[in-house]
């Protein structure tokens, strides 16, 4: 996994509700059996037509917002617990989300993956949107170290939560498998003494 | 102070405690499937590591099987090459497969209970967030991730924050035609899909201990749908006697040892919950939902909500809803034409809800306007059916039984629901495209879809029977 600890980027404005697994990457595209290439179908029914030609109206076809940034309504992730959902959102090239809310299953895959989900109040998001929409080359500063969210052209801030392990593996790329591992005679002694 | 089921369940399985970090809970049963475990089985070669207890550990292919013709080899390329890649994949690690063909192949959380392999006590995960289905039993399980299904694999344990708990109570009786998916989805349509998050749920009182182990299954296989990570129902003697005597299930002396340890599997008296809710049955109607999240759902009489008297915040996405279904404000949907039904998936595919809608269809045609599925939750489900003779009853109706999978509810496999159409679906989920790219579902209980199917139109079911 690779180290995460400071970014600065525009963002990609999504503000709709209840955004589900089955809209970040709908099941039709989880018949791969590698973890590449789920960004180009991220958001596919909303991103592109039936005849696979981009929807103007969509935020992602539109030129004037990208970055490394999405942010989106409350309940983000909600359904599926297909980590493809959060292969795609990082395939595509996205680093963070944050939202004001996130189902526990995605949270926890993006986290296993190096996508920082950040949750930040209602108000505080509405602050972010009405940056962006009126100004999409408005940025946003993420400090993982210091745990804050800053929209830098206000200089308003939020000091967000994360669990200090989880913290420490998206610093230092370590993932879960090797911290059990390194439990293994403890396993074995659990199973020993049932 | 007392403890709830969830925490006796949790502290049992804790490998290791450390301030500061998630907890190392053991798990009991791994179940796996094509869709969410290649990834995970190319972690393994990677780090260059065995499945460390793959006789913990069962598969089955369902969510990318054909529900026809299952006997010729998978039309669709990238379908057949996942299915195969599973059976390659449990014969390089030693892992049990019920692949197509299999008498014990079918949806994986049907056949986990059917088979007694699920059983209260225990911990169970499984690449699916319809995991939480098996805590009808008295288990603590939950969907996991891709990596998780590696984590397990690599140590048979995942690091997990011990979760918040929350008691739904349902006391009273229930109203004729009225039933378990009526309840669910009346619990979720109150607490919306969001409510549940970061909770396990104990599904108890009057009305939940009323309904049989299948009935149950579909409460807690639909806890997700309120963003519990899991839900769970303390087992009792119709829980002690639905698992005994099924294929893995525990045998003479083992029985009773573990049977003695079941019935201390209860929340103490004096347990403190993070959450309470308490819901009356009698309050409780068929169900149906309206928009695209399965909390969007309402009495089958009732009309759907205005948008203006949703919070202001969420009106965009209440109205994105109500477009992409093709309904207005305060419409009510009896008399709504309905294109298909489904009948099927890990929520309502058993075999007590196949009885139900042969019992209901007995003598009965399907209405010209509408193709009707059926698709057993397992090969075992398909057997009983046929022995039965639901399968004639079936194909008398103009229904057509299918071969067991996930089928239409997810809109991976072949069945799929065309752009535009009308489904009311038994299963799980009524997101956008889930059954097919601008498919428009209906989520409703076995009785109300079988109603649909005969009338052609949304009924309700309390007016036929």
């Amino acid at each position: 996994m690779k180290k995460f600890e400071k970014l600065t980027s525009t963002v990609v404005p999504l503000p709709i509700e209840n955004i589900d697994t089955d809209q970040i990457i709908p099941a039709r595209f989880l018949k791969a059996t590698t973890r590449e290439g789920f960004g180009n179908n991220l958001f596919r029914d909303w991103r592109y037509d039936s005849d696979g030609q981009p929807k103007a109206d969509f935020v992602m076809n539109d030129s004037t917002y990208s970055g490394k940034i999405l942010v989106a309504g409350k309940n983000f992730g909600c359904g599926s617990s297909r980590e493809h959902a959060a292969w795609a959102i990082q395939d595509y090239g996205f680093d963070i989300v944050i939202s004001s809310f996130f189902a526990d299953i995605f949270k926890g895959n993006a986290l296993n993956n190096g996508v920082l989900p950040i949750t930040v109040p209602d108000e505080f998001l509405e602050q972010i949107f009405d940056a962006v929409f009126a100004d999409p080359n408005a940025e946003l500063t993420v400090d993982l170290v210091a745990q804050t969210v800053t929209i830098n052209a206000t200089g308003a801030n939020f000091v967000f939560e994360i669990n200090p392990y989880k913290k420490s593996c998206l610093i230092n790329g370590y993932d879960d498998i090797d911290y059990i591992l390194s439990h293994k005679n403890v396993i074995e002694a659990y199973e020993q003494q049932r | 102070m007392g403890k709830t089921l969830v925490e006796k369940i949790w502290d049992a399985h804790v490998v290791k405690r450390q301030e500061g970090f998630p907890d190392i809970l053991y798990i009991d049963t791994h179940l796996i499937h094509e869709v969410t475990s290649p990834q995970a089985f190319d972690g393994l070669r990677k780090r260059g590591i065995p499945v460390f207890r793959p006789n913990q550990t069962v598969a089955t292919a369902d969510h990318n099987v054909p529900t026809l013709n299952q006997h010729l080899p998978i039309q669709e390329e990238l379908s057949r090459y996942q299915v195969d890649m599973l059976t390659k994949n449990c014969e390089e690690f030693g892992i049990e497969l019920y692949g197509l063909g299999h008498p014990y192949q079918g949806i994986v959380h049907v056949i986990g209970p059917e088979l007694g392999i699920t059983q209260p006590g225990k911990t169970m995960v499984c690449g699916d967030s319809h995991t939480s289905t098996h805590g009808a039993f008295g288990a603590i399980a939950f969907g996991i991730g891709t990596s998780q299904v590696e984590q397990v694999f690599a140590t048979q344990c995942l690091l997990q924050q011990k979760p918040k708990t929350m008691k739904i109570e349902v006391n009273g009786e229930l109203a004729k035609g009225v039933g378990a998916k009526d309840i669910v989805l009346y619990i979720i349509s109150k607490t919306t899909a969001a409510g549940g998050t970061g909770y396990f749920v104990e599904f108890a009182g009057s009305a939940i201990r009323s309904l049989s182990m299948e009935g149950r299954m579909t409460v807690c296989n639909m806890s997700i749908e309120m963003g519990a990570r899991g839900g769970l129902i303390a087992p009792d003697q119709t829980t002690f006697d639905y698992v005994h005597g099924r294929e893995f299930a525990p045998k003479g002396e083992e029985w009773d040892k573990a049977l003695a340890y079941w019935q201390t599997l209860y929340s103490d008296e004096d347990a403190q919950f993070d959450a309470v809710l308490e819901f009356d049955a009698a309050d409780i109607q068929p169900m149906i939902t309206y928009g695209t999240n399965p909390g969007m759902g309402i009495g089958i009489s009732d009309a759907i909500p205005a948008t203006s008297n949703q919070p202001e915040s969420e009106r965009p996405s209440f109205k994105k809803a109500l477009d992409y279904m093709g309904f207005r404000d305060n419409e009510t949907l009896l008399g709504h034409p309905v294109d298909y039904v489904f009948i099927g998936s890990c929520t309502n595919s058993r075999i007590e809800d196949l009885r139900a809608v042969a019992s209901f269809v007995q003598g009965k045609k399907k209405a010209d306007n509408v193709e009707v599925w059926i698709v057993p939750g397992s090969k075992q489900v398909e057997t009983q059916a046929k022995k039965e003779g639901i399968d004639k009853i079936f194909e008398e109706a103009g229904f057509v039984l299918r071969e067991p999978g996930c089928s239409a509810c997810l809109g991976m496999n072949e069945d799929k629901i065309p752009a535009g159409k009308y489904c009311v679906s038994t299963s799980n989920r009524n997101f956008e495209g889930r059954q097919g790219p601008n498919a428009r579902t209906m989520l409703a209980s076995p009785l109300t879809a079988a109603a649909a199917a005969v009338s052609g139109k949304i009924v309700d079911i309390r007016e036929l029977i």
